[in-house]
């Protein structure tokens, strides 16, 4: 049944409902809703967890290690600076192989201080070892987490996850959206089964040192166990559109890609306005489209080459700054790459940082300058500034 | 051979030869027995006793970082807690972890009171790192980042009184105590994870590579630690000091001139005025906590 | 033997290290002296001594020859002499 729901509070009924027995949070714009709607449904007994109130994000990440590890499903939340301030600990969660999900609402980094978003946060941590799931409404990042769950938990995967969504734009909307019930949810998600597990009935040791002798093949199989990760989400995404209607068994979604000029590549909240001004420059002859990246780690590069296949110009819309790089977008680097050897030119566009507006019209700019050949560059400077 | 089956800290760890802390594992299992599961910080400890996959911890052991022991340590009771488990949670870090990076994780941990042991190895500096100053690190001692020289006398700060702050956060249980005394260590260990709340044992370790001592030495030093006030092995419980050992005090001279660290105090001649310094807080620990044995004139 | 995952062992293997070889000193009793006070078996940072059957025994695969035990007995019944080969 659909319900009108803030987007933090969409996503604290998701977390709910995934039955966590620990939840550790530390607050921080724009992720405090979710936060404080959880400490709600502790405080009236609709859920029944432990909720630390902690010093930091260092700690509310470390708390929620020290909970997976004894053997709990734990959850947590946070957004730009929190996430810097956690980044040790991301790392470390992700080589101990500990499968927890941590909602992230999209904010731009510091200094200049700003809390409006951008995508810079989770992007930078591209290679901590978590996957990242990137939603574009309230419904999507809503479902993201129970397949984000599922996913993580899985013994051929045991890694963490992020669900990314934009901060204020996502967080902060109410949109009409369709919560599962409790029973649903616990026919979807069974369980968490620990792997390695501290246990007085059975020591063991985690989170040893390795020389150089171990090192790199501890690196190797974190490795292997992200590509198969894409392989869960994938498989766990079908799962759920069986049952839900919804299916999420592609990493990718292709709008309008049919014979397309010139494709769009963004993830997130963007991805609305890119649809809807693809609509616009369709009835005005422009054969514009776009894919848009669900699973932004595992890279699901495949499925992108596959989906831009013979599309001449790509241009990806980029939410970060890859500072000192040649294309600018940390996403576009990671395109080109997918499309190395098929002539296909792709530009990155930095748009919307600290929470610049990007607007219908911006887009269809951005497809005029990919037209021409012009791109890997800001787009949208206010020039009188510089 | 040597029956192995009752001890909890395995053999074949690469601790140097005497260690303070190698010791301090050995007797904290001993009184912790096999219900507990051990958060660890990076540090000698950790990396002598766990290279991959060789664990000396026969007990749950978990490391994740420098300095979150404390945090990791409460979401782990949270969960036992949640499914009504019973085993005992104990955090044993070194000063540095301690003292300095660790303090954030710790002030939280202590302020939600959770039912942890926090286990402090004090050896006086980072030692696995190579004997760099801590904020546990006495007075004048000289270490690779505060070295003794023409313009210094090592160290020109106290060492922090800890057990002062956590006392503040409202701990039930907080001690100090010595390898010197492994009786004493484990009665103190014994008792604090027993007591309900988060409780704190600062642990005196000597080092003999970090301090410049002969390993034989490790005990020995650490009784004169105590007889000369520099350390004073005490009790508080909700706030209150319950006990100090008393003693009968000696001059700081004797324990400073047997350790390398301190050894430019008595070189070219004996630094009167440096030492004094050092008497004067080894008088006020006595003060403080009343541990002078008054004899009968 | 494959890895575990998360850098996760159980217990059994460290006594594969023989620390022993670090030695050079070795410890030896003189049992006449000995009061059995338990003083060497607690202060070992090795767990390599132990007394059994009346006897003071050291385990010389993980004695590292530190002489802790030698320093500390009341009894002076402990000595460290430099081992040969």
């Amino acid at each position: 049944m659909l319900q009108i729901m803030e987007g933090s509070h969409a996503v604290a009924e998701a977390a709910k409902l995934c039955r966590p027995e620990v939840v550790s949070a530390y607050p921080i714009t724009p992720q405090t809703h979710i936060v404080e709607r959880l400490a709600e449904m502790v405080a009236d007994g609709e859920l029944d967890a432990e909720y630390l109130c902690v010093d930091s994000e260092l700690s509310a990440l470390s708390v929620c290690l020290g909970s997976s590890a004894a053997g709990s499903r734990v959850y947590s939340a946070t957004s730009s600076q929190g996430l810097m301030l956690m980044a040790e600990v991301v790392f470390n969660v992700a080589g101990m192989r500990q499968p927890i999900i941590m909602s992230i609402a999209n904010r731009a980094l510091g200094a200049p201080l700003s809390i409006w978003n951008d995508q810079q946060d989770s992007l930078s941590l591209r290679d901590s070892g978590w996957f990242q799931l990137y939603g574009e409404d309230v419904q999507e990042m809503t479902d993201q987490h129970f397949i984000a769950y599922k996913a993580a938990e899985r013994h051929d995967v045991l890694l963490p996850g992020f669900v990314c969504f934009d901060g204020f734009i996502l967080s902060h909307t109410y949109e009409p959206v369709d919560i599962p019930t409790q029973e649903e949810i616990d026919a979807y998600l069974p369980p968490y089964v620990p792997y390695n597990k501290l246990d007085a009935k059975s020591p063991l040791s985690m989170g040893m040192y390795a020389t150089p002798d171990y090192y790199m093949e501890f690196r190797y199989e974190t490795d292997l166990a992200m590509q198969r990760a894409g392989n869960a989400i994938s498989e766990v995404g079908k799962e759920f559109g069986e049952m839900f209607g919804r299916d999420y068994s592609m990493h990718t979604e292709s709008y309008r890609m049919d014979d397309a000029d010139v494709a769009f590549v963004a993830l997130g909240s963007i991805c609305g306005t890119v649809k809807d001004a693809i609509d616009e420059m369709r009835a005005d002859g422009i054969k514009a489209g776009l894919v848009k990246i669900r699973t932004y780690r595992p890279f699901p590069a495949k499925e992108i080459a596959h989906a831009l296949a013979g599309v001449p110009k790509v241009a990806v819309l980029e939410k970060n700054i890859s500072l000192g790089t040649s294309m600018k977008g940390i996403v576009g680097l990671e395109v080109k790459d997918a499309l190395t050897g098929t002539g296909i030119d792709v530009y990155s566009y930095v748009v919307g940082l600290g929470g610049r507006d990007i607007r219908k019209k911006d887009i269809r700019a951005i497809a005029a300058l990919a037209e021409k050949g012009e791109g890997n560059m800001f787009y949208g400077l206010r020039t009188e500034l510089l | 051979m040597v029956d192995k089956s009752l001890e909890l800290f395995d053999c074949g760890h690469r601790a140097c030869g005497g260690c303070g802390p190698a010791m301090l594992a050995r007797l904290m299992l001993k009184a912790t027995g096999e219900n507990v599961i051990v958060v660890a910080s990076t540090g000698c400890m950790e990396v002598f006793s766990t290279p991959y996959p060789e664990t000396a911890w026969k007990v749950p052991w978990i490391h994740s970082l420098f300095e979150n022991a404390a945090a990791v340590a409460s979401g782990i009771e949270a969960s036992l807690k949640h499914n009504n488990r019973t085993e005992k949670v104990v955090c044993i870090c070194g000063d540095g972890a301690t003292f300095d990076i660790g303090m954030l994780c710790i002030s939280g941990a202590f302020e939600r009171g959770h039912d942890i042991t926090y286990i402090c190895y004090d050896n006086e500096a980072y030692m696995n790192t190579g004997i760099q100053r801590s904020g546990a690190t006495p007075y004048d001692a000289s270490t690779t980042t505060t070295p003794a020289g023409r313009m210094s006398t090592g160290n020109a700060l106290p060492k922090k009184d800890l057990p002062q702050i956590l006392n503040a956060h409202g701990a039930s249980y907080v001690a100090t105590a010595s390898v010197a005394y492994p009786m004493d260590v484990m009665k103190k260990v014994e008792k604090a994870i027993n007591t309900p709340g988060a409780c704190y044992i600062q642990v005196h370790t000597p080092c003999s590579t970090g301090w410049g001592f002969d390993g034989a030495k490790t005990i020995e030093i650490g009784k004169q630690a105590i007889e000369c006030g520099l350390w004073v092995n005490y009790e508080m419980e909700n706030g209150e000091l319950k006990k100090a050992k008393k003693i009968l005090r000696t001059p700081v001279d004797d324990y400073l001139k047997a350790q390398k660290r301190f050894r430019h105090l008595f070189k070219p001649e004996r630094n009167a005025e440096e030492i004094a310094k050092i008497q004067a807080i080894a008088d006020a620990n006595a003060a403080k906590y009343n541990i002078d044995i008054k004899l009968k004139e | 033997m494959a890895l575990r995952i998360g850098a996760a062992a159980a217990p059994g293997r460290a006594p594969d290290n023989k620390t022993g070889s670090w030695r050079v000193f070795m410890p030896i009793v003189d049992m006449e002296k000995c009061t059995h006070c338990g003083t060497c078996t607690l202060a070992c940072p090795e767990t390599a001594v132990s007394d059994e059957d009346g006897e003071i025994r050291f385990d010389l695969d993980y004695c590292k020859g530190c002489g802790v035990c030698a320093n500390e007995c009341p009894a002076k019944a402990i000595k460290m002499i430099l081992e040969e080969n």
